[in-house]
């Protein structure tokens, strides 16, 4: 268990709260937080199972994605992926595409935490979600400082249901005989299409997102599936980046945060 | 069973891990350049965008090459969106739009 202390480089405020019972005000804020998002979660986990098996993944390789990959919206890519039967590195590359966003999380978390031991920052890194970032940074504001204790308890709030999640869902599909019927291989696109959504904050992402999806479906009746969402992955952004600076677009507050960040909504994890 | 896929795991974490860890890890990477930055937070709306557009409007035609395809999944996709951008609610958008689309399956329009 970690100790209650940042560490003597650790970033800390002034102003930061040591009062051990306002700290313990801030962690119940914390989990009634994070049980909401873990509410989400498990409403996902249970949709990744289902559309996992649906996709012909056995119960040990749905499981190892949770566990192992931990990032809903690239494991429901791999899922639609690997039933569309694309190589493994178009899924691969996809998955760094859509998880190079945790950068943006660490860079912001790492000054809170660079007092911990590198074990622990290690091991605080797999945890490390857009929901477990956005419940920690919350936090870490509100008290002045990186609490670890605070950081394992946002983040075990989605480490464990997701998996859970998934497992029940993957065992609730052995009583749907044709996920086909009920829409179900509609969920992945409608998935990653909320989720565009959810996460245009300005200008800027909406000029991303249209020209990622326009290149996307050009390069791939030219090609194929992969190489067009690949494609419209890498080039979207740099269309993106030719839309005017707005002073006030919210894509350019950095570092990301609870309060303004690029997450609206999020997926679980 | 098969467990093929926990390769495609791994590699998979393989390559998420680092997004994750390297700031914390690494003393200075957490100030990244702006320019990656910007670029960066334009790479989730892009990707899943493409994401979408691509599995909901290209299909492998029978002869083996990728066609256009507009159907009521097409439709169904466009209705979740408009429930997120109207109750900013994901899990509505996505149940909205499996049950069109299965609703449809069952009335024989797709």
């Amino acid at each position: 268990m970690p100790s209650e202390h940042p560490g003597p480089r650790s970033r800390t405020i002034p102003g930061a709260i040591r009062d051990p019972d306002a700290v313990r005000a801030s962690r119940r804020r914390l989990v009634t937080e994070a049980a909401g998002t873990a509410v989400a979660a498990t409403a996902f986990g249970i949709v990744y199972g289902l559309a996992a098996r649906a996709a012909g993944f056995s119960i040990v390789e749905a499981l190892a994605m949770s566990i192992i990959v931990l990032a809903g919206a690239s494991q429901f890519a791999a899922v639609g992926f690997v039933a569309q039967g694309l190589p493994w590195i178009a899924i691969v590359l996809l998955t760094f595409l859509l998880n190079a966003r945790h950068l943006l999380y660490s860079a912001a978390l790492a000054p809170w935490l660079q007092g911990r031991s590198r074990a622990e920052r290690a091991a605080m890194a797999h945890g490390l979600t857009d929901e477990s970032f956005a419940v920690s940074l919350a936090h870490f504001k509100r008290i002045g400082w990186g609490d670890a204790r605070g950081y394992w308890l946002g983040a075990a709030f989605i480490v464990i249901p997701w998996p859970i999640a998934t497992l029940v869902g993957y065992l609730g599909g052995e009583a749907i005989p044709s996920p086909q019927a009920l829409g179900l291989d509609v969920v992945f696109a409608a998935t990653m299409a909320c989720l565009a959504v959810a996460v245009i904050t300005g200008r800027r992402e909406l000029a991303a997102a249209i020209s990622g999806a326009v290149i996307a479906v050009i390069a791939a009746l030219a090609t194929s599936t992969a190489i067009g969402i690949v494609a419209g992955g890498v080039v979207g952004p740099l269309v993106g980046l030719l839309v005017p600076h707005r002073p006030t677009d919210p894509s350019d507050a950095a570092p990301p945060s609870p309060e303004g960040h690029d997450e609206a909504i999020g997926v679980a994890p | 069973m098969s467990l093929d896929l926990v390769l495609l795991a791994l590699l998979m974490g393989a390559v998420t891990y680092p997004s994750r860890a390297i700031p914390l890890l690494v003393p200075g990477v957490d100030r990244l350049p702006k320019p990656v930055l910007a670029y960066l937070r334009l790479v989730g709306p892009a990707v899943l965008a493409a994401l979408a557009a691509a599995s909901v409007l290209v299909v492998t035609k029978s002869g083996g090459g990728p066609g256009l395809h507009v159907g009521v999944e097409s439709i169904a996709v466009l209705v979740a969106m408009g429930l997120v951008i109207w109750r900013r609610n994901l899990l509505l958008g996505i149940a909205a739009a499996a049950c069109i689309v299965a609703i449809a399956r069952a009335a024989g329009i797709a």
